[in-house]
């Protein structure tokens, strides 16, 4: 197992790897988020006080809980990256930035609308909507940063300490909620103080959140692996492959 | 299926506009990373051509 590790930590391994696992884990994505929309949006019941826009929890909560853990994954990705200097962690935290981005913003566009019928307004700056946001601009930062030039290793250290130092923000997400008198936590309060969400509703929410964490894998892996044809197109193995 | 006619399922008790909006988004999310990743991965494939042609013309 550590023998694995340690070889997808070279690019040429993990492209050669990867390959072989990405078709499987595109096939279950495609599964479990057909089977999760279908179960969402048309058999999960209807909560007893939101009605029918409960629904959107399927998709806000799934979105919101994948783009904090994109965010963890990428900040590991830039402290690997500043410790060991291993090329393929900042590949990895480059990769993983416009896909965590694009959660971001969807679990902000969903709580918003959801937000609208359930709060009577689409958005309140209080503290776990304002730290998502910034959560979004930690994103953009770490884009643009990386984008500044590519393949260029300081730019990559500075990019990995803006990914690391943003973590901060990611406790003050969760304990939001606790901390200060928001507006979002008597929403989840409602599906959450009752003994246990019933089973109706977690099992599709938990096909959702799979679902959601597939795709980002799927994604990640493939964007990782353009990547590596990118800044490894000198060499010898990637020249012998035609059909990419 | 929860329930009992298309009508019903479209407009949700009233909240079907929030709902199928949410979904909307998530499949222009979804639809988005897929298509910025491929047209991403072919804009790399052939610059790697055209870098490698380059090399035999010279």
């Amino acid at each position: 197992m550590g023998n694995l590790f340690h070889r997808l930590g070279s690019p040429r391994p993990f492209y050669e790897i990867s390959g072989i696992v990405l078709p499987s884990v595109g096939i279950l994505t495609l599964i479990s988020l057909a089977v999760g929309f279908i179960w969402a949006l048309g058999i999960a019941p209807p909560d007893y006080q939101q009605g029918h826009s409960v629904r959107i929890m399927y998709i806000h909560v799934p979105a919101a809980i994948v783009a904090q853990s994109s965010y963890m994954m990428m900040a590991t990705a830039g402290a690997v990256f500043l410790i060991w200097r291993i090329k393929i962690a900042d590949m990895a935290l480059q990769c993983a930035a416009p896909i965590g981005a694009s959660l971001t913003f969807l679990a902000l566009v969903t709580g918003a609308i959801w937000g609208k019928p359930t709060w009577g307004t689409w958005w309140v700056w209080d503290a776990r909507l304002t730290s998502t946001l910034v959560l979004l601009f930690l994103f953009i930062g770490v884009i643009v940063l990386r984008s500044a030039k590519e393949g260029s290793e300081s730019v990559g250290r500075a990019t990995a300490i803006l990914a690391v130092v943003g973590l901060i923000n990611l406790p003050i997400i969760k304990f939001s909620v606790d901390w200060w008198f928001t507006l979002h936590q008597p929403s989840s309060f409602s599906l959450t103080e009752s003994p246990s969400m019933p089973p109706e509703m977690w099992l599709p929410l938990l096909v959702m959140v799979v679902g959601f964490y597939l795709f980002f894998f799927f994604i990640w892996t493939y964007r990782v692996r353009t990547e590596i044809l990118k800044r490894e197109h000198r060499s010898q193995w990637v020249r012998s492959i035609d059909d990419i | 299926m929860i329930f009992e006619n298309l009508t019903d399922f479209g407009w949700m008790g009233g909240h079907g506009p929030y709902v199928w909006s949410a979904y909307g988004v998530a499949l222009l999310i979804i639809g988005y990373n897929l298509i910025s990743a491929v047209a991403h991965r072919r804009r790399v494939t052939e610059m790697n051509q055209k870098r490698r042609s380059q090399e035999c013309d010279s």
